[in-house]
């Protein structure tokens, strides 16, 4: 259990010209889940962008499964087993519920999900399969997102602003699952703007500002105000 | 009688206009691409034909056999090698490019095989027709063409909607970097959409070597035809495309029987009038 899964070191990213992350370090070990916290802009999504190939404009060194991952493209490393619920969730308007989830699992790894495990998990989405997948719900479409991500049977899985455009209710619905959907010693990095949220389902965090890390380690190592400190930067 | 017989001929024709245009409408679906080559490659393909056609004595019509393939191979490489260079942000680098083929393969086929017209002889099935209604007799080329423009485009709907390489083209079509978290490679992708594309060319460029006669500057032409289907019909839409070819075919023939000068002119009007009344074509693909 306390494998070193991914590991970023001295990680730097750039948007054209604009550099994003200055020199991000940290390790993640296998069955963790991480909070990325941060205000808006900090870095958070970039990192995950850099993790999962996405953004390639980046020098240090990412690995994963003690392998250099850094140079890799996004098709490729998705099949090493990195999983992106992106930011908007990014569902297909074009493809229907299930043929979103079975696009999730194209990259054909093994492991426990399946369509049907999807289902077991969101009974709804079984009920809305043939559904276009923008027909449903802002809850709904976040299941898909996460069923999609799921379905490549990741060893890692970032999820991204789980909440983000979400009613209250349907955020705790949503994250009541989260156990289940981490369960089976899934390691996770989750992004999230409500902070006592964030570091309640986690047991390491890292916040991050201006693209760099202000504080990080074991939530309960640190007080309220040291974190919010950190976050805000005062 | 004489416009029931008209409007006939014209749908028949429409079949071969929407096989013009299955594969600009296939390739503008999946990657906003606008072929300007696209003539030129249904006339290119007509020419491998005549010289499949020269090698071994086959009808023309099962040359398609291996012109099929071939073409298919030759769009993966194309798309491979050349045009995924030249797509981004920027639409025009892809449209300077395929001009460019355009008169590469005009050129080059005016070198290799000269400015004569040819033909494909597909024998007693050109002439030969069966009578419909008094006065109305169907040719079984025309409705041989019409049918397989008709499978043509039920194929590439089935594929597009039941296949996971159609899920892997809706995908990318919707969103190319999230596809890529799901392992899909938008160059490959793109590469397959050209190999079809090309398939599809290469059955038009057959049935346009039958119907007609054939030189190497006839390309620009047959890309506005099927241009005007893709629009009349609805970009992104593949029945669409079909209705587009038809409407496009039946105008031409109206227009040919008021006066015979009018029958390209006629297809002209009717396609800027959509364009002015539905600029989105009579039926675009539905939004998300």
């Amino acid at each position: 259990m306390s494998e070193v899964l991914l590991s970023v070191e001295n990680l730097e990213a750039w948007y054209g010209d604009a550099k994003v992350l200055h020199g991000l370090s940290f390790q993640l070990k296998q069955g963790e889940v991480l909070a990325l916290i941060g205000s808006n802009g900090a870095g958070k999504s970039t990192l995950l962008k850099c993790i999962c190939g996405l953004l390639q404009k980046k020098t240090g060194r990412v690995s994963f499964k003690n392998e250099v991952i850094t140079s890799f493209v996004a098709n490729d490393i998705v099949a090493k087993g990195i999983a992106l619920v992106p930011e908007g969730r990014k569902l297909f308007p074009s493809l229907s519920v299930e043929e979103n989830l079975i696009l999730g699992g194209n990259v054909g790894r093994k492991g426990p999900w399946s369509l049907s495990a999807i289902y077991n998990l969101f009974p709804i989405l079984k009920e809305k399969r043939n559904a276009p997948s923008t027909s449903l719900s802002g809850g709904q479409q976040q299941m898909v997102a996460i069923g999609r991500g799921l379905m490549s049977n990741p060893d890692l899985i970032l999820l991204d602003e789980l909440s983000l455009g979400l009613a209250p209710i349907v955020i705790k619905d949503i994250y009541d699952m989260l156990p289940k959907i981490i369960g089976n010693g899934l390691t996770a990095i989750l992004v999230e703007q409500d902070v006592t949220r964030a570091l309640a389902s986690s047991q390491q965090f890292l916040c991050i500002q201006e693209g760099r890390i202000s504080l990080g380690g074991a939530p309960k190592a640190f007080t309220k105000d040291q974190i919010s400190a950190a976050y805000f930067g005062m | 009688m004489i416009w029931v017989n008209i409007i006939i001929q014209g749908i028949l024709v429409g079949g071969l206009y929407a096989l013009f245009a299955a594969g600009l409408s296939l390739i503008f679906g999946v990657m906003r691409l606008v072929n300007i080559a696209h003539g030129d490659f249904i006339v290119a393909a007509a020419f491998l034909a005549w010289v499949v056609v020269q090698a071994t004595g086959l009808n023309p019509l099962f040359s398609l056999i291996v012109v099929v393939p071939l073409a298919m191979a030759f769009g993966y490489a194309l798309q491979k090698w050349i045009l995924n260079r030249t797509l981004g942000k920027d639409i025009l680098p892809p449209l300077l490019v395929t001009f460019g083929l355009s008169i590469i393969l005009q050129n080059g086929l005016l070198a290799v095989f000269t400015a004569d017209s040819r033909k494909l002889n597909a024998g007693v099935v050109e002439t030969a027709s069966f009578p419909l209604l008094p006065d109305v007799a169907i040719g079984y080329l025309p409705l041989l063409q019409f049918i397989v423009a008709v499978a043509v485009i039920w194929g590439l709907q089935y594929l597009f909607y039941n296949t996971a390489l159609g899920r892997a083209f809706r995908a990318t079509s919707d969103d190319s970097e999230t596809a890529l978290l799901m392992g899909l490679d938008q160059r490959k992708v793109y590469a397959w959409a050209m190999a079809l594309c090309m398939g599809v060319v290469a059955i038009a460029g057959v049935f346009l070597g039958v119907r007609s006669n054939f030189d190497p500057f006839m390309g620009p032409g047959r890309l506005i035809f099927g241009f005007e289907a893709v629009i009349i019909g609805g970009l992104g839409n593949l029945w669409g495309t079909l209705i587009g070819g038809v409407i496009l075919g039946v105008s031409q023939a109206i227009g040919a029987q008021i006066n015979p000068g009018w029958q390209v002119l006629a297809g002209h009007l009717v396609f800027l009038l959509v364009l002015a009344i539905r600029p989105k074509g009579l039926f675009p693909r539905i939004e998300g």
